[in-house]
């Protein structure tokens, strides 16, 4: 066995061998990086804790335990496939930052230590961003310089929480650290930014769809994912987090629902997806982490598999909203099948991959007693199948003809495609190498009769609102349109407000300048009168004039001698 | 002419919905025969997760539709 090299320095050497290499060797290198760094994981000898020491630190560079293995392997397959799906592309830059961006996601799954976590957190968010600025449109340059801030206020929060944490603490170790003190509370909202949390969730809807159709299928792979690591790790059994997957999984249906865009629908649905991971960290049990984490999983894949089929139908007709699109089933099959088993596998069909994940979660909420959260996840189950699961095909593939007339994608979008569809599958019909994988041994048994065919109701009445609703014409139409939601704060209300607060001020401003100036002109006119050239102070009066002055001064002060009783 | 496709003729998707409804009928049907474990008193009523499916599809499409009215804005309003 050879030791193994941390995978976000092969990543960062492959970044620099397709930045200086032409043509198809580049397109080889672009995607032979994640497949030789996957081979280096698997098969190199890795010890448990690797340190590297600077000036007075040691940073643990690498940990690997189950937890941040099942995560590596997960962000190399997502690598892989985002790779393949984005061979075709001429552009050095993309190719480039995406390998960087991949391996700042596994520096954050391997880091042993919280200054570690902190330097490979905002890399991605570094690298990120240009993945978003690659699109080359003004929408998304403002998209990419908000998703910028917020990502730079997770990464300050989190700096902050850690500094404190290290201070109070002496351990730079990340751990288990729980809802406790100021420290722990910094370090949860950064963690809750990245992951999308309700009303921190907008960055992810905002900057994701003005992506290129090849950026959108890396951004949704690891920044959420590596934030859900980041909350296993730290914060298992965290009450507070059952709520708020809770609300996650429920209130971004509603959105998607009336979303036009629809790789921005893919979006909403990510944050409901989180919400079920969220959730399962909440609760905390064996099972529920086990389906937190097996989700995350199976969410990376089906997830890039949605995005891929949309992002195919981008870059074939250019369009993506709902009302423009329609009737591509007749000539892109190929790819309305594959959308459809993404979408079968993030509605947890039975034999598909989100079945296998969803449903341990939604069990540990029984378990343990949260009747209302596990009542809200069924109402986002169904909702998920409604909105993403029949709304993406159906509106892409079916629906009104649009009389668009395209081919299918390039051969390796296909390709990969396909090997996220077989992925899918895969796991979802025999999912025990996964159960293997998870940190905690796994007993729970999928498919028993009660969750298919429970699974089933629900999944196939749910679909039958769809077509009543359809059918009667009560099924909202795809408008052009936006919907307001928490970015409204910063993209409407903080702009107006402090416009209106700099014209307010402005206008004071100007009102002083003015009374100023008229202070000033008053005073110069007083002056102007009384010593200008006219004025009698600036006269000149001839000697003798002067004479009779003395003398009647003399004269003065002589009556007046005399009156006080000179005598 | 225009190629047809399957969808394009009425009778096919008729058919297809036919066959949708039948499969939904015959699930529901499940419920009579079968007894499902039970982990929450909730489960117990015949048919809960049609029901519930149906509902919160039809809940879920008719509350977005009101949202509609509050938060739907012109394409261009964060742009003005």
């Amino acid at each position: 066995m050879i030791a193994s090299l941390h995978p976000a320095l092969i990543f960062v050497a492959g970044a620099v061998l397709v930045a200086l290499s032409p043509g198809r060797l580049r397109a080889a290198l672009f995607v032979l990086t994640p497949v030789a760094s996957f081979a280096n994981l698997v098969l190199g000898d890795h010890a448990a804790l690797t340190t590297v020491e600077i000036f007075d630190y040691e940073l643990a560079v690498f940990r690997a335990d189950r937890l941040s293995l099942l995560f590596g392997y997960l962000f190399h397959l997502a690598a892989i496939i985002g790779a393949v799906f984005a061979l075709h592309l001429r552009e050095r830059m993309q190719h480039v930052v995406a390998l960087l961006y991949v391996g700042s996601g596994l520096g954050i799954v391997f880091a042993g230590d919280l200054v570690t976590l902190f330097i490979f957190w905002e890399l991605a968010a570094v690298t990120s961003v240009f993945l978003i600025w690659a699109r080359r449109t003004q929408r998304a340059t403002a998209a990419g310089f908000r998703y910028l801030m917020v990502q730079m206020v997770s990464g300050l929060l989190l700096l902050a929480g850690v500094l404190i944490h290290v201070h109070q603490t002496g351990s730079t170790a990340f751990g288990y650290i729980g809802l406790g003190g100021t420290a722990s509370w910094l370090i949860f909202l950064a963690f809750g930014i990245k992951c999308a949390f309700p009303l921190l969730h907008n960055w992810l809807t905002d900057a994701y769809p003005e992506s290129t159709p090849t950026g959108t299928v890396f951004l949704g792979a690891f920044t959420t994912k590596a934030a859900i690591y980041a909350l296993a790790r730290a914060y298992p059994g965290t009450e507070l987090l059952v709520y708020v997957g809770a609300t996650m999984a429920v209130f971004p249906i509603f959105y998607a629902v009336i979303e036009n865009d629809l790789r921005r629908v893919l979006c909403y649905s990510m944050i409901n997806q989180l919400g079920f991971m969220v959730a399962g960290i909440g609760i905390g049990t064996a099972l529920a982490i086990n389906g937190a984490v097996s989700h995350a999983f199976n969410d990376v894949i089906f997830k890039a598999l949605l995005f891929m089929s949309m992002g195919a139908v981008l870059h074939m007709t250019g369009k993506i909203n709902g009302s423009d699109l329609g009737g591509l089933y007749k000539t892109m099959p190929v790819t309305t099948t594959l959308c459809i088993v993404g979408a079968a596998s993030i509605s947890a069909f039975p034999l598909f991959s989100g079945f296998v994940s969803k449903s341990m979660v939604m069990a540990a909420a029984l378990e343990e007693g949260y009747d209302w959260v596990w009542l809200l996840l069924l109402l986002a189950s169904a909702g998920a199948f409604h909105y993403v699961g029949i709304k993406i095909p159906f509106f892409a593939f079916f629906a009104h003809d649009s009389g668009i007339r395209v081919k299918e994608p390039p051969l390796n979008m296909l390709v990969a495609m396909f090997i996220a569809a077989a992925l899918c599958i895969g796991i979802g019909a025999y999912p025990w190498p996964l159960y293997a994988l998870l940190p905690f041994p796994v007993e729970y048994v999928p498919f028993d009769a009660t969750h298919v065919v429970a699974q089933l109701q629900l999944l196939f009445f749910s679909a039958l609102a769809f077509a009543w609703l359809k059918i009667t014409g009560l099924y909202p139409p795809e408008l052009r349109s936006v919907n307001i939601d928490a970015e409204w704060t910063y993209r409407w209300f903080a702009p107006r407000v402090i416009r209106g607060v700099w014209s307010f001020g402005a206008s004071i401003d100007r009102a002083l300048r003015v009374h100023a100036l008229r202070g000033v002109d008053a005073v110069v006119a007083v002056a102007w009168r009384y010593c200008g050239p006219q004025a009698a102070a600036a006269r000149t009066l001839p000697t003798s004039a002067a004479a009779i002055w003395v003398a009647v001064l003399l004269g003065v002060t002589l009556v007046i001698y005399y009156l006080h009783g000179g005598g | 002419m225009a190629k047809q496709h399957f969808l394009d003729k009425p009778r096919n998707v008729k058919r297809v919905l036919r066959t949708f409804y039948v499969v939904c009928a015959g699930l529901l049907a499940i419920d009579l025969i079968f007894a499902r474990h039970v982990f929450h008193a909730w489960e117990e009523l015949f048919g809960f997760y049609a029901i519930f499916g149906w509902i919160a599809g039809v809940a879920l499409v008719l509350g977005a539709k009101e949202m509609r009215k509050l938060l739907m804005r012109r394409e261009d309003y964060y742009d003005r």
